[in-house]
């Protein structure tokens, strides 16, 4: 997937150095495009002014979805479409529903979070998205910029900044 | 966020490890040629699994016949097996879910290859219910899907479809656990990768960038499906448990079986998280990720399981005596002293007896004797099972029906056989996946590394962390 944007990027050593550079970023009111690191580093999040992932309120609908087809669909086997007495129990058996209904509220629940993540996220089997720097899986930390749509003034800046802020590499690179 | 270094705590990365250092040791074994003891177990691994096909086939073209199963004894080793090995599955959800709920660091040395045997020991179990109907070929009759037959639905009252669907429920949940964990070290090793091994792995990583938001979501992820997973391991071996507790069999119709069952199952999954990882981190070298610190800690959880276990096998004949019903007296009665008196002494032995050792320090941070228990434990809890079920069965109500039970060569060799499935998807796993998750050590680093933890701790050596230097000092 090559969508043809200039980036211009930095790549730090540590998440400290990250985390300090993301401050003055924000100060500075520089426009970051993304920030990249081998594991997630916490206190990013609000600095970059990311809103909470809303994952687990889809989670929560998928497994409501699970209880429902489960529940649902047992009562109607027991009860309309083929009634049969088991141990002298009475059709609905609500309590012996309780273990389907549960198991398929999960299974529901994590496979719907899992392929919405994946969706969400752009990734998938078989996916290549653009990586800017193959150490970046490794032991570097990088905050890039969309150099492509940056005017003379705000690229130098961006330079500036990440220079100040102690990158150890700063390059551009077309993805 | 500056690293805190403290003295007290126990690191648990040892070896003054920087970030690139991590992933150099723990991406190594899958980038090397496979070692001539790989190769060998490998060979071994894959001709314990042939025995097993075998014997499998042998079943299914002759009929259950071949087993020595008869009319009084229905369940001998096959239901055994799969207790077994369901329970041992339980361990990684246990590691991957309920710790990281409880934010306990120590798990991101073993998650990842107790994730991985309990897939494949999930998978060893499944086969057992499939076989031990006979006409494996109908073994779709299973699932309630609209059939022919009116349609005539399973009954889903029964324990032993709950079962079915706590199982498969089990074995999904947890792969898409562990594969949403891998995708980022899967990217790792495609970034250090080249040629076809690169194609290899961009495939199995899905495209991971490491992007703060996917970081973001991943961590949302986690969380939610550890604590989804958390109620649906101990739902799982509840339900196998119910297999027993809802019949109405003297010595199988107790209310302690869910949690007994359950804490048997933590306890026979750590055991076999312990015997895979003391191999593992010596072959490997990875010593310096899965610590003696991380043994200690598994032992005490092997402690502690062992002693519930062993609790729950007293209350069982307490409550057997107070009871008054001189049927389920008997059936405890027999279980220690009857026809099958070896495996009760085997299981009390393995299980209650020989983990009071880890009260001593010195024992749970002993490897060897560590080993030598994982493997006592495993024995243990087969035992239990076994005690359970043919035990219970050889002495039911008629005495005219009391039986005796042996397992043949088929059942021995499928047994054996899955051993062999376990040991060769485990040894594929340790080529293509990083056995440790690399992500997640790197994100403890700061707080467990021996330069920021332990009696050893010290500043970084980098120079912005004077702050760190004048905590230590």
């Amino acid at each position: 997937m090559s969508t043809n944007r200039e980036i211009l990027f930095g790549l730090y050593d540590d998440e400290t150095d990250l985390l300090s550079a993301v401050k003055v970023a924000k100060e500075r009111h520089l426009n970051i495009d993304n920030v990249f690191s081998p594991f997630p580093v916490h206190g990013l999040d609000p600095l970059l002014g990311l809103k909470e992932s809303r994952l687990h309120q889809a989670g929560f609908i998928y497994g409501m979805i699970g209880t429902l087809t489960a529940f649902l669909f047992m009562t109607w086997v027991f009860t309309r479409d083929w009634p049969i007495i088991f141990g002298g129990k009475p059709y609905w058996s609500v309590p012996a529903f309780i273990p389907i209904t549960f198991e398929l509220t999960v299974l529901f629940a994590s496979i719907g979070m899992v392929v919405t993540y994946y969706a969400v996220n752009g990734q998938g089997p078989g996916v290549t998205n653009p990586v800017l720097d193959d150490r970046i899986t490794d032991d570097k930390f990088c905050i890039s910029f969309d150099a492509g749509h940056s005017s003379e003034e705000e690229l130098a800046a961006y330079r500036k900044f990440l220079g100040e802020t102690g990158a150890s590499e700063i390059r551009t690179k077309t993805i | 966020m500056s690293a805190v270094v403290s003295p007290i705590r126990d690191p648990l990365i040892t070896g003054h490890k920087d970030y690139h250092q991590i992933t150099e040791d723990i991406c190594a074994p899958s980038e090397r040629t496979p070692s001539v003891a790989w190769v060998v177990s490998f060979l071994i691994a894959v001709s314990v699994l042939a025995v097993g096909v075998f014997c499998i086939l042998w079943t299914i073209w002759f009929g259950i016949g071949t087993w020595n199963l008869n009319r009084t004894i229905g369940w001998g080793w096959d239901i055994t097996n799969f207790v077994w090995w369901i329970g041992i599955g339980h361990a990684g959800t246990l590691i991957s879910a309920i710790l990281l709920l409880f934010r306990q660091k120590w798990r991101t040395g073993v998650n990842r290859a107790a994730e991985a045997m309990t897939i494949f020991a999930v998978l060893c179990a499944a086969l057992f219910p499939g076989i031990h109907v006979g006409r494996m070929w109908v073994v779709f009759f299973f699932f309630p899907y609209p059939n022919t037959r009116g349609p005539l639905w399973v009954n889903f009252n029964s324990p032993l479809l709950w079962d079915l669907f706590a199982i498969s429920t089990y074995f999904t949940v947890s792969l898409l656990f562990w594969y949403t964990g891998l995708v980022p070290d899967f990217a790792t090793l495609r970034d250090r990768a080249t040629g076809l091994r690169k194609r290899f792995y961009n495939f199995l990583s899905f495209g991971w960038t490491g992007a703060a938001k996917h970081w973001q979501r991943f961590e949302s992820l986690s969380l939610v499906l550890a604590g989804i997973a958390t109620p649906l391991v101990l739902s799982v071996h509840t339900i196998v448990s119910f297999d027993f507790a809802t019949s109405v069999i003297p010595g199988w119709h107790t209310t302690i079986f869910p949690p007994y069952f359950v804490a048997g199952a933590i306890f026979s999954g750590f055991a076999m998280v312990l015997t895979l990882m003391i191999i593992t981190r010596k072959v490997l070298k990875l010593e310096d990720y899965i610590t003696v610190e991380h043994i200690d800690s598994m032992n005490k959880v092997i402690l502690l399981t062992g002693t519930i276990v062993g609790v729950a096998y007293l209350t069982e004949l307490f409550i057997a005596w107070y009871s008054g019903y001189i049927y389920e007296q008997y059936a405890f009665l027999n279980r220690v002293k009857g026809v099958y008196w070896w495996a009760y002494v085997g299981m009390m032995s393995c299980n209650v007896l020989s983990p009071q050792i880890f009260w001593f320090r010195k024992f749970r941070r002993n490897i060897a004797l560590t080993f030598f228990m994982s493997i006592f434990v495993n024995i243990g809890m087969w035992f239990e099972r076994f005690v359970i079920i043919p035990t219970t069965l050889a002495r039911d109500y008629l005495p005219s029906s009391w039986s005796y039970y042996v397992p043949t060569w088929v059942e021995i060799g499928i047994f054996i056989g899955t051993l062999g499935i376990f040991f060769t998807l485990y040894l594929i796993f340790t080529r293509v996946a990083p056995v440790v998750a690399i992500a997640e050590v790197k994100s403890i680093l700061k707080t467990s590394g021996d330069q920021y933890a332990g009696e050893h701790a010290k500043h970084a050596h980098k120079p912005h962390s004077h702050e760190e230097e004048s905590v230590a000092h």
